[in-house]
């Protein structure tokens, strides 16, 4: 199902404060698309919208062109999964998958059937009459996303599903996730606001602040071309690293720095994995070394500059010792150019 | 040794409150299976001597009591029953839905949970009487198909229920109705057993308003016919423990069976019973 936002806002009854402003987006059918942001910034109010729990203050919101805005959650047929999962403590784990069947009238034949089928394709047919509180996290997992794709859904939504999981699980179930939802084709809307999971599963993501979206792209993309500054500093772990361009200005070409002030580049960034030492003196600064984190094949170097900035850089041969001086430089190529609104500026003729 | 003798101690202070509590409910079976002469004498008789079980038959004899425990059975049941729905339903009101005055109206109700209940005797009564319902069934039911403790109860059960269950039974299609039955009920039946087996016990063992209300034998209920073995002539001791073991002995199995769901229902919604 493709689902469509246009100049979607929302203002909860009793507030006078806009969630969110005029948002327009489009969720292609058979994708995978993560909203990602920090927390308050409307994810989840967004998902409500879609599901049709909450309705919209203005816009309209079209499921394959036809206008759902006033239509509630049973007519649009969503199917949602919840952080806490909320699966009926008084109903096993086979009348949980089947409940909304039953709601639906499908006779108990037909719905024990679709039942088993999906509790066969999230791998939990070993529980079925199991109560929910007799299963790990994990378990009750599968459960709810069996219950939400059981009455065939027009689209799948999910509310932070992985949070209450531990670290390894959370990797576990997110390929999973991905694994369901290729297999069922199965329009997603996955909330989150863990930029690994995000990345990972998705086949785009919608970058969220306060109720304004900030860049809706491919992970890549994201990654590589970051419209504004907020997505660069959202984006990327650890995150990147800026500088005012005065602070740096003289390490530049002066072609280059003329063009940037022409544009009003105010902020330059620069991830920490494209950093790489040069000559002493040579390269964009020169700081003090005094961090040094080897974990794995990870290695964090902090570096901290005369005037008291911190770089991080990722990824490097580290040849020198905490209290050393270095130097670090990049390609010219691989700096991100941010005006004085954190808007970025693609400068043409960078060499 | 010290944790031996803490744990003597403890069990010794548990033995003393058990019999303490035990034994007003031995002498009142024992007495029940005494003679007449036995149950007044001095000293007083520990064991029944010969064991009177004719007592019981003699005491469902002297009285109406068949049609006494028919009141009882069908005003506790009536009235129970009564308050659970309502309690459920304001609990879901309260809880759940979102009306004009609501905190104000709950307030309300809580500070009438603070007036003693003998102030509402009088001018219930008057009402009752203007609505000629005294020495019906009516009298003894309706006044008693709500109480606010009840709702109370139910509604911090009702409170505790995260909204995502409200949201997830939407999403699969449960109207609020459907959502309050098939969910929210099932999901809190210890609070509402809880509510349940008080009402019960109160309604059962409920004294002063079924006197006050009735006056007619074919209208009273057990714990008011007890009265009927007290009489110009004295107290028949006797019989009067064999009618009172009886009118004990279905509350105690109600007790038993849900003792853990109440145990439970207490706990969970932090209240007294
Ligand atoms: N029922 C409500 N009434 C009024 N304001 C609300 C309500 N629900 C959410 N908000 C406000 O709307 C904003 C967005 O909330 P939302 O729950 O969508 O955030 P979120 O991105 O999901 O955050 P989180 O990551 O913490 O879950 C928040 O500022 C919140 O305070
Ligand atoms: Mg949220």
């Amino acid at each position: 199902m493709e689902v469509q936002f246009n100049d979607v806002s929302m203002t909860y009854d009793g507030s006078s404060r806009t969630v969110l402003n005029d948002m327009s987006f489009t969720i292609e059918d058979h994708s995978l698309v993560s909203i990602l942001g920090p927390s308050g910034c409307g994810k989840s109010t967004t998902l409500m919208l879609i599901s049709g729990l909450l309705f919209p203050s203005g816009g309209k919101i079209t499921f394959n062109d036809r206008d759902v805005t006033r239509l509630d959650a049973v007519s649009r047929k969503v199917g949602m999964v919840f952080q806490n999962y909320a699966l009926y403590p008084h109903l096993s784990v086979i009348d949980n998958i089947a409940f909304p069947l039953k709601m639906a009238k499908v006779s108990k034949k037909e719905r024990m059937e679709t039942a088993r089928e999906f509790a066969d394709l999230v791998q939990i047919s070993d529980h079925l009459n199991k109560k929910p509180n007799q299963l790990s996290g994990g378990q009750q997992q599968r459960v709810a996303i069996a219950r939400a794709l059981a009455k065939k859904p027009s689209i799948l939504l999910m509310d932070e599903p992985l949070s209450n999981l531990d670290a390894k699980l959370r990797t576990v179930m997110r390929e999973e996730i991905r694994r369901i939802q290729q297999q069922t084709g199965v329009t997603t809307v996955f909330v989150t606001h863990d930029q690994a999971e995000a990345l990972s599963i998705s086949d785009k993501v919608m970058v969220l602040d306060q109720g304004v979206i900030q860049q809706s792209s491919t992970p890549m993309d994201l990654y590589e071309n970051p419209q504004n500054l907020f997505v660069a500093k959202f984006l990327g772990s650890p995150s990147i690293n800026t500088f005012s361009l005065d602070q740096i200005a003289d390490a530049l070409p002066e072609r280059l720095v003329a063009q940037l002030k022409k544009k009003d580049v105010e902020t330059i960034g620069i991830r920490p994995e494209s950093l790489t030492q040069t000559e002493p003196g040579a390269g964009l600064f020169t700081g003090e070394v005094t961090h040094i984190e080897i974990v794995g094949k990870e290695r964090t170097v902090k570096v901290k500059t005369a005037d008291g900035t911190e770089v991080i850089i990722a990824d490097i041969p580290v040849v020198f010792d905490v209290g050393d001086q270095v130097s670090f430089g990049s390609k010219p190529a691989s700096l991100f150019y941010f005006d004085s609104e954190g808007i970025r500026m693609v400068i043409s003729d960078a060499e | 040794m010290k944790y031996l003798t803490g744990k003597t101690a403890t069990y010794i202070l548990l033995a003393i409150g058990a019999v303490t509590m035990i034994i007003p409910f031995y002498w009142m079976i024992a007495t029940s299976l005494k003679t007449a002469g036995q149950a007044v004498a001095m000293p007083p008789a520990w064991i029944p001597d010969p064991f009177q079980f004719g007592n019981y038959l003699e005491a469902f004899e002297v009285t109406p009591f068949g049609q006494y425990l028919f009141n009882s059975v069908i005003v506790t049941g009536l009235s129970t029953f009564g308050e659970a729905i309502t309690a459920i339903l304001a609990a879901f009101a309260f809880a759940r839905l979102n009306f004009y005055g609501k905190d104000v109206i709950f307030a309300v109700l809580l500070a009438t949970m603070m007036v003693p209940g003998e102030l509402f005797i009088i001018p219930n009564f008057v009402t009752l009487a203007n609505l000629e319902w005294i020495n019906t069934y009516m009298a003894l039911i309706v006044p008693w198909l709500a109480s606010v403790f009840s709702v109370f109860i139910v509604k911090q059960q009702f409170q505790s229920v995260s909204d995502d269950y409200y949201y997830a039974a939407k999403v699969d299609g449960c109207s609020d109705f459907m959502f309050l039955w098939r969910i929210l009920v099932p999901m809190s039946m210890s609070a509402i057993i809880t509510m349940v087996v008080l009402k019960a016990v109160g309604s059962w063992n409920a004294f002063l308003w079924p006197l006050l209300v009735t006056n007619d034998t074919s209208m009273r209920t057990l714990p008011v016919g007890l009265q009927a073995f007290t009489t110009e002539a004295g107290t028949r001791f006797e019989l009067l423990m064999a009618a009172s073991t009886f009118v004990i002995i279905p509350m105690v199995i109600f007790y038993l069976i849900f003792q853990k769901y109440i145990i439970r229902g207490i706990t969970n919604t932090g209240t007294k019973g």
